[in-house]
């Protein structure tokens, strides 16, 4: 136990603070290991993303690369989709969102239970992409908040990995003055 | 000459409904009035030289300035001849309306929808004539020449 | 049972179904109304993807739509391409040299294999069978790596040019093909024993979804679909384009017109798209690639940078687009899922007037009603994932 006690501890990632392991834990024989309760749950949040593929466009080709076999979403803990957005904590709009598709995209984003992060990926879904027209939400930033943006046409999965690494780094680094309490819902639209 | 059967049938058993009849790149078209169009596509199903069985495509163009502005356009197939023909009736933007041909091919109902949603031409007879790629509320017909390319509709706010 | 029903109060329950459910691709909702799991009626609302494809190729040169067609039918984006390619070229009237027409058969039928392996993996994915959908999306990533050798990209490739291409096959693509395609008729087969077989798949999907073949040509079916009813219409053996009528392969046709029968046209036909790459690369002649029309297609850049009629035909046709004569035409391919046909408007300018798009899935997924109802909620899932409704192509 405390062999692999030790070993977990050595992956740096529950050491947030704490340099000089020095202190209570060397007392204590290496059996405890102690963190700041914010490192602690940030680390167990950013590897246990449960995703909402709100799949609309091309993207949806690429997604499906992402969770198949070969680039293997699993890895980084990122692997069962939920389809209801009760269950899920991270938001992948995946492609074009058309303005009768938008308000559909703002109800699911609410009905998500905090915290919750959102990825856009692929350009239509950052900036509308090449679809400056009469029917096109000119990116999905201007409905809901955005935590990474993953822009290509569509973007090739190794870019996608990167964003959700990306967003892993930015859960860690969450502040406990950060963790939304009781955020009104989106309504714009 | 073979390919032009459809069109010499056509213009012996329309005389008055066929404004015009050409060929271009091998694709037969006929030009005709409106008001006949559903005897026209009945006949061009019905006859056992033409058979045009499959109704591949219908859509609208819209040639702002010009009178009669708006045609609108069939594509149809007869998978017996292995034939092709090209229908365009005239509608005019003060009277916007034409015999849905729903009756003859059922799978006129959803292309006759969407250019009613993209054109605002009006199919009589159309079983269920509502907007199909945009919503209930969009106002305007967005393919329509003098439809601005960004014009932003009221569903989701200023910020679109 | 029947006298206890008839006191109890029932009324029809109406749910809907989507827009965003991981059975309708994102795209589409289902308005069902249910009496007990039974389908009393259904309305199928799309439209949810419209992106206003022909307002945008109206305002883009000729060759700027290329793009735009791409991600009409992402699943099979190169069969877009050509589509739209070989209308321009009729409209313009003229004729791409015979490489050309073989690369562009390659292109089309690797396309077609990556469409029909997504549609069967998607579908088997729904019906609850994962390890197909792993086998066929690692088959897809095989023949993708293809796709990206030749064109650079993977989904959206933007790779035929009107008169042309834009590059010639990659060093060694002969030797890559045999690889991929050995790899992939093994995956097909490791498929072919987990799903044609497979008891609950077949429950699922033989006789569900069926339509006769007069129907079906009513609702303006084409592709995989009509062909499941028993109509062997395919547009590369009934008006053969590029140079289809000298390659050999076989039309599968089913009886039915039930999923199952459509799963297996698709299953079939991915073996006959290989067999196809097989033999226009075996067929395959020398020579030039593109046409030797600069106010069509762009002369090579060493050219455009030290000649100046060159650069003069470059700079026009950029900045105004290429200019086709007045006219229209029609030009039909078989797309992945059927009868892609591209109507085109010219007057002369350097922008259409007017580019059509005659999507295969529009048809189909209107007679989405008539191929559910009186059946049970769970039988919306195997037909509408062998419809292979495309929302770019859809609603454009």
């Amino acid at each position: 136990m405390g062999l692999k006690l030790s070993r977990w501890r050595a992956t740096r990632e529950l050491r947030v603070g704490q340099r000089d392991s020095g202190g209570p834990e060397r007392l204590l024989d290496g059996s405890v290991v102690l963190t700041r309760l914010e490192a602690a749950v940030n680390w167990a949040r950013k590897y246990s993303f449960f995703l909402y593929p709100f799949v609309t466009a091309c993207c949806g080709m690429e997604f499906m690369s992402v969770a198949g076999p070969r680039y293997d979403v699993d890895r980084f803990g990122a692997a069962l989709p939920r389809f209801s957005p009760r269950q899920a904590d991270l938001l992948m709009v995946v492609g074009t969102i058309s303005h009768k598709q938008a308000p559909i995209l703002v109800k699911v984003y609410n009905q998500m239970a905090e915290p919750k992060w959102v990825l856009a990926f692929g350009v239509c879904a950052v900036s509308g992409g090449f679809y400056d027209n009469y029917s096109v939400v000119q990116g999905i930033d201007t409905l809901i908040p955005v935590d990474v943006y993953v822009p290509g046409c569509p973007p090739r999965p190794e870019m996608v990995l990167d964003g959700l690494l990306q967003l892993q780094q930015k859960v860690k680094e969450e502040r406990w003055s950060d963790w939304p309490r009781g955020q009104a819902p989106v309504s714009r639209c | 000459m073979d390919e032009s059967v459809t069109l010499k049938k056509l213009a012996q058993k329309f005389p008055d409904a066929v404004v015009g009849t050409h060929r271009y790149r091998g694709d037969d078209t006929a030009i005709v009035t409106k008001e006949k169009i559903r005897d026209i596509c009945l006949f061009l199903r019905d006859d056992p030289d033409l058979l045009y069985n499959f109704m591949m495509d219908l859509t609208v163009v819209d040639y702002l300035g010009r009178e009669p502005r708006f045609e609108v356009v069939y594509h149809l197939y007869s998978l017996a001849h292995n034939r092709r023909v090209r229908l365009k009736a005239l509608v005019s933007e003060s009277d916007l309306t034409i015999d849905s041909v729903v009756p003859v091919w059922i799978a006129a109902d959803w292309f006759e929808r969407e250019a009613y949603d993209m054109y605002g031409v009006i199919f009589q007879g159309h079983p269920n004539l509502r907007r199909i790629l945009l919503y209930e509320g969009f106002e305007g017909h967005p393919l329509r020449k003098d439809y601005p390319l960004k014009k932003r509709q009221p569903l989701i706010g200023p910020v679109n | 049972m029947a006298e206890i029903a008839k006191d109890l109060h029932t009324e029809h329950m109406v749910i809907n179904m989507g827009p965003s459910h991981p059975v309708t691709h994102g795209t589409v909702k289902f308005l069902v109304t249910l009496e007990g799991e039974t389908i009393v009626d259904l309305d199928v609302e799309i439209g949810y993807l419209h992106r206003g494809f022909e307002k945008m190729c109206e305002n883009s040169t000729w060759q700027q739509v290329m793009p735009y067609t791409d991600r009409l039918n992402y699943v099979s984006p190169l069969i877009n391409n050509t589509g739209y390619a070989l209308a321009v070229e009729k409209l313009l009237g003229i004729d791409v040299p015979e490489r050309c027409k073989y690369l562009r058969v390659i292109a089309c039928e690797l396309s077609r294999l990556a469409d029909h392996l997504t549609n069967v993996a998607a579908a088997g994915l729904e019906l609850g069978a994962f390890t197909a959908f792993l086998y066929f999306v690692e088959a897809r990533e095989l023949v993708w790596d293809l796709i990206e050798s030749l064109c650079g990209a993977r989904v959206t490739v933007n790779y035929v040019r009107i008169g042309g291409l834009k590059n010639d096959l990659p060093e060694r693509f002969e030797e890559k093909v045999r690889d991929v395609f050995r790899e992939v008729r093994r995956l097909w087969k490791d498929v072919d024993k987990l799903l044609t077989k497979n008891r609950i798949f077949i429950d699922r999907m033989r006789g569900v979804g069926a339509i006769s073949a007069e129907e079906a040509i009513a609702y303006g079916f084409t592709g995989p679909c009509l062909r499941a009813c028993g109509v062997p219409y395919d547009v590369r053996k009934a008006q053969p384009y590029l140079v289809y009528d000298r390659m050999d392969f076989e039309v599968p046709i089913g009886e039915t017109g039930d999923n199952f029968d459509k799963y297996l046209v698709r299953m079939e036909e991915m073996q006959q798209s290989m067999r196809i790459v097989e033999q226009a690369l075996a067929q395959m002649p020398d020579g030039p690639i593109n046409v030797r029309m600069p106010q069509v297609r762009m002369e090579p850049k060493e050219k455009i940078y030290t000649r100046i009629d060159s650069l003069i035909y470059h700079f026009k046709t950029v900045i105004e687009g290429i200019k086709p004569p007045p006219g229209e035409v029609y030009q039909a391919v078989e797309g992945g899922n059927g009868e892609l046909g591209f109507y085109l408007v010219s007057d002369g300018s350097g922008k259409p007037v007017k580019c059509r798009v005659r999507p295969p899935c529009f048809a189909l997924t209107a007679a989405m009603p008539r191929l559910v109802k009186g059946r049970l909620l769970a039988d919306i899932v195997p037909t509408f994932d062998m419809i292979n409704m495309i929302g770019g192509e859809c609603d454009r």
